[in-house]
């Protein structure tokens, strides 16, 4: 990645004689406009991240939402570490959704790997936006934050701003920069015992230039990064204290509960309320162009107020289909193969014609819901010309925006509000806005902050799914029985570009896609495409090892000379699960390696059937090479959480569809993995010390794919289609392990 | 005319008896530490305690718990202190989940820690079967290993 830092590198004096340092994908300009329009009194605004003052308190402004994956800890350990700041002397703060914070790294960050990232492409898409602004984003997804915005903007500013307060004291004390160093918030000159805080030379700082060239340190040079520091938004959580989206609140609140279109897409046609509005606290039935919403002065109440309330939705070509007649589609569309290329290496058509042997496989995956705890909700305040919004969101910018333009302001006229998310997991991100849409038209007929929340039946009624996908595999074999072509069909479309490549030596490649559209809104969902298609491409390459008559975890390194990373995570895990080894009687071992995101994971899942000949999942053995760890204790809990979120949709999840609507409700239809379910998990962090990789989805794509590989050896059946829940391991054969 | 106490102080509130106690604590007295996650007693954010026992808030209307002391997330430590002055500002549970890391997003875990609170008041050294039959609460996070770790370790405290 090649980044100009001179030119985007700023200081700035703060009152009290402190200094702001930042680092930016904005032109100066734009900071200019900020001072100019944001600044009170002696205040100046500099783009972002440290703010250094007098008492050497210092303060790290963070771009990034905190939905749990500890964004609001690592990306200032990366600041602090690089300023030789102690840890202690650090507080941190959200950075204020303002276009000076925007992170335009996250895309310039993804553009070299395959392009804009899948859930920002509609940003391209869409009239209102423009590449140019795609760049100024504040999103967090695509498990970038500390990828991206970390390893080119806080460790940069960090670093800048130590050189600055080295030249400031040197200065002062009038001797070489080279002879001070810097520890504990403090620059010191050991020849002569002198020392400064920082606090001392932040006045300084503020009037000098930006240096042009920034060293970064070695890794043997790190204070901070590479230790399990505890997250600073913790304490918060554990005491009830912490503020999420839907805890916003005012003595003049009010609430609504919204019925939207049960069917994706139809209209509102007429609305019999009946004596509701005379019910306790209830002040308006709003009928908007999709929906109706009753608004009072508790949820409970409006929420009890709309199960009164009869609508009538229009009538639409969806209203009896099912999933059944969308998976249909999808196999039309697969027989049809009017397909689009994804890949094409060799001639894969040619080597099945002249194959010894061709295998075969039919895969397919449920759309499934997000499910974040915190339900979607959104609040919002329209007076005096301005539009407030308290939402959680994995997107204030863009929500901002949002509410501005249904509110019928400009941009300049919103303010957004942070908190906590309750989960995001992509639900949060931009495009997925109904509720924001909604939330805003219902407050534009009052003058009182109107909070809109959806129950959990609308959360999962009312999502935007992770699609389902259909897919055919084929693996063409010669007279050695050495696997000589892939093939792969699957319906769209693609969100993720890659996800569908896989590593494997397979001299004759054809990866193609289809169409898959159907009426299912879709969106990016935890690990987005790698999701289905880890699950397709590591299944169907355990079918072609067996086939090989190779053990499986053999044959993945016999195929992957050529990927060294993939190979060591493999053999970490499968070594600490004891792969090979003898196990407890009626357990299995499946393994899958995918990267995703910059980071490679192997995963080895312990499997077995309980009593009932369900699956269970005893043990998950993962390793991770991420390039190496900025917080080894948050690596671990985004990779066990992957695993978990992971686990869910394999044994459980699934989203059909009934009448044009989905038919789930509630979690009692829409299963989770809870404590009983939670496996053992063991994360080995693998430090190649390669470029920093993602953490927040890369765990999540191996799991489904590792729990089947074990059913089959277990079984003998294959699992093609999840969820397992809907597979009777009763007649179970257990294969002869090679 | 709903009475009842939270965290040790008496609330009279002029709400329908069949208001369940999730939305009189957060829309009628502004304490929004207990969430709302299903409103069907499934996932457990709202967990409250009655008299000590983990109760599920979204589906107790006010007129069940007439009279009764409810504690929530906010006043789990000073109930945790005035039972033992001694102790620490967070109650044990409160502090072990900031030595495990416990939350990821942390939505779940009023109702998560509130339900642990309650089993460990009866059960202070939990099997894994009988914290997994009382520990159903849902955490989309999948903090469930920290959850297990921690609840042991206090176990073993």
């Amino acid at each position: 990645m090649k980044i100009n830092r001179r030119r985007f590198l700023l200081s700035s004096a703060v009152v009290g004689g402190g200094v702001l340092i930042g680092y930016s994908a904005l032109k100066p300009s734009k900071h200019r406009r900020a001072n100019a329009e944001l600044a009170k009194g002696e205040e100046r605004y500099v783009t972002s991240f440290i703010k250094i003052e007098p008492n050497n308190s210092i303060t790290i402004y963070v771009p990034h939402s905190e939905m749990g994956q500890g964004v609001h800890t690592s990306l200032p350990m990366m600041a602090a570490d690089e300023l030789d700041a102690a840890w202690e002397d650090i507080s941190v703060e959200q950075a204020p959704a303002i276009d000076m914070f925007a992170n335009g790294e996250l895309v310039k960050g993804f553009a070299g790997e395959f392009g804009v990232p899948g859930f920002l492409t509609g940003i391209i898409n869409a009239s209102a936006f423009s590449v140019a602004e795609l760049m100024n984003l504040q999103t967090t997804g695509g498990s970038s934050s500390v990828r991206f915005t970390g390893e080119t903007s806080m460790r940069t500013a960090g670093a800048a701003a130590r050189q600055m307060l080295v030249e400031c004291a040197a200065n002062r004390w009038d001797v070489a920069a080279d002879e001070c160093n810097t520890q504990l918030t403090h620059v010191q000159h050991n020849a002569s015992g002198r020392s400064l805080s920082y606090g001392e030379l932040a006045a300084d700082a503020a009037l000098l230039e930006p240096p042009e060239n920034v060293t970064l340190k070695d890794p043997s040079q790190f204070t901070i990064m590479g230790k399990a520091i505890s997250r600073v938004d913790i304490p918060a959580k554990v005491d009830g204290s912490a503020e999420y989206g839907i805890d916003a609140q005012s003595e003049d609140m009010l609430y609504a509960a919204i019925r939207l279109a049960p069917v994706f897409g139809t209209k509102l046609i007429s609305v019999d309320a009946g004596d509701v509005l005379s019910r306790r606290g209830v002040k308006r039935i709003i009928e908007l162009e999709d929906s109706v919403a009753v608004v009072a002065d508790s949820y409970w109440r409006a929420k009890e107020a709309l199960k009164l309330v009869k609508s009538e939705f229009e009538s639409s070509d969806a209203d009896t289909t099912s999933s059944a007649d969308l998976f249909a589609g999808f196999e039309r569309s697969l027989a049809e193969d009017n397909s689009s290329k994804v890949i094409e290496v060799g001639d894969a058509e040619a080597a099945m014609d002249s194959a010894a042997d061709v295998i075969e496989g039919n895969y397919t995956v449920p759309y499934l819901a997000h499910a974040a705890m915190e339900p979607m909700n959104c609040t919002v305040h329209i007076h005096d010309g301005i539009a407030e919004v308290w939402t959680s969101t994995q997107d204030a910018l863009g929500i901002k925006g949002r509410v501005a333009k249904i509110a019928g302001l400009s941009e300049d006229d919103a303010i957004f509000h942070h908190s906590y998310l309750g989960g995001g997991f992509g639900r949060r991100l931009p495009f997925n806005w109904n509720v924001i849409d909604h939330a805003t038209l219902i407050a534009k007929e009052f003058n009182v902050p109107v909070k809109t929340v959806l129950s959990r039946e609308d959360d999962m009624q009312q999502d935007y799914y992770r699609p389902a996908v259909a897919s055919n595999f084929k693996a063409a074999f010669d007279a050695n029985g050495m696997v000589q072509a892939w093939h792969n069909r699957f319906t769209g479309p693609i969100q993720t570009p890659g996800a569908s490549h896989i590593p494997y030596a397979i001299p004759n490649q054809s990866i193609r896609v289809v169409d898959g559209d159907t009426h299912v809104p879709i969106a990016a969902w935890r690990s987005v495409d790698h999701s289905q298609q880890t699950f397709f491409t590591e299944s169907f390459v355990d079918e072609i090892a067996h086939r090989s008559g190779k053990n499986p975890y053999q044959f993945r390194m016999e195929m992957l000379s050529a990927h060294p990373r993939h190979r060591k995570v493999l053999e970490v895990a499968a070594e600490a699960a004891g792969y090979g080894q003898n196990l407890p009687e009626g357990h299995a071992l499946g393994i899958a390696v995918q990267e995703s995101f910059g980071s490679i994971v192997a995963e080895v899942a312990e499997v077995s059937l309980d009593e009932n000949n369900r699956p269970v999942v005893h043990k998950v053995t993962c390793a991770i090479d991420c390039g190496w760890a900025v917080n080894p204790d948050t690596v671990e809990a985004q990779v066990e959480s992957g695993i978990i979120y992971g686990l869910t949709a394999a044994l459980y999840g699934e989203i059909t569809i009934e009448n044009g609507r989905v038919a789930q409700n509630n979690f009692p239809d829409y299963e989770m993995v809870r404590m009983n379910d939670a496996p053992e998990i063991e994360v080995h962090i693998v430090e190649s010390g390669e470029e920093l990789g993602g953490l927040g989805e890369p765990s999540t794509p191996p799991l489904a794919a590792a729990v089947s590989n074990g059913l089959y050896i277990l079984t003998g059946q294959r699992v093609r289609e999840l969820p397992l829940k809907n597979h009777d391991f009763s007649r179970s054969t257990p294969i002869a392990q090679v | 005319m709903a009475t009842f106490k939270v965290n040790g102080i008496e609330q009279n509130l002029d709400i329908e008896p069949e208001m369940p106690l999730l939305w009189a604590l957060r829309d009628e007295l502004g304490m929004t530490g207990t969430k709302f996650g299903c409103g069907i007693a499934s996932c457990g954010a709202c967990t409250v305690h009655v008299n000590g026992s983990a109760v599920r808030s979204c589906v107790t209307p006010v007129s069940a718990i007439e009279g009764q002391e409810i504690t929530t997330i906010e006043g789990l430590a000073s109930v945790a202190a005035s039972a033992n002055p001694s102790a620490p500002d967070l109650s044990a549970v409160q502090q072990a989940w900031i030595d495990h890391q416990v939350p990821q997003c942390g939505y779940c875990q009023s109702g998560m820690i509130m339900a642990v609170s309650s089993l460990l008041a009866t059960n202070p050294n939990p099997s894994d079967a009988e914290i997994d039959s009382s520990v159903t609460n849902v955490c989309r996070c999948g903090s469930y290993p920290r959850v297990r770790k921690a609840i042991h370790s206090l176990a073993t405290a």
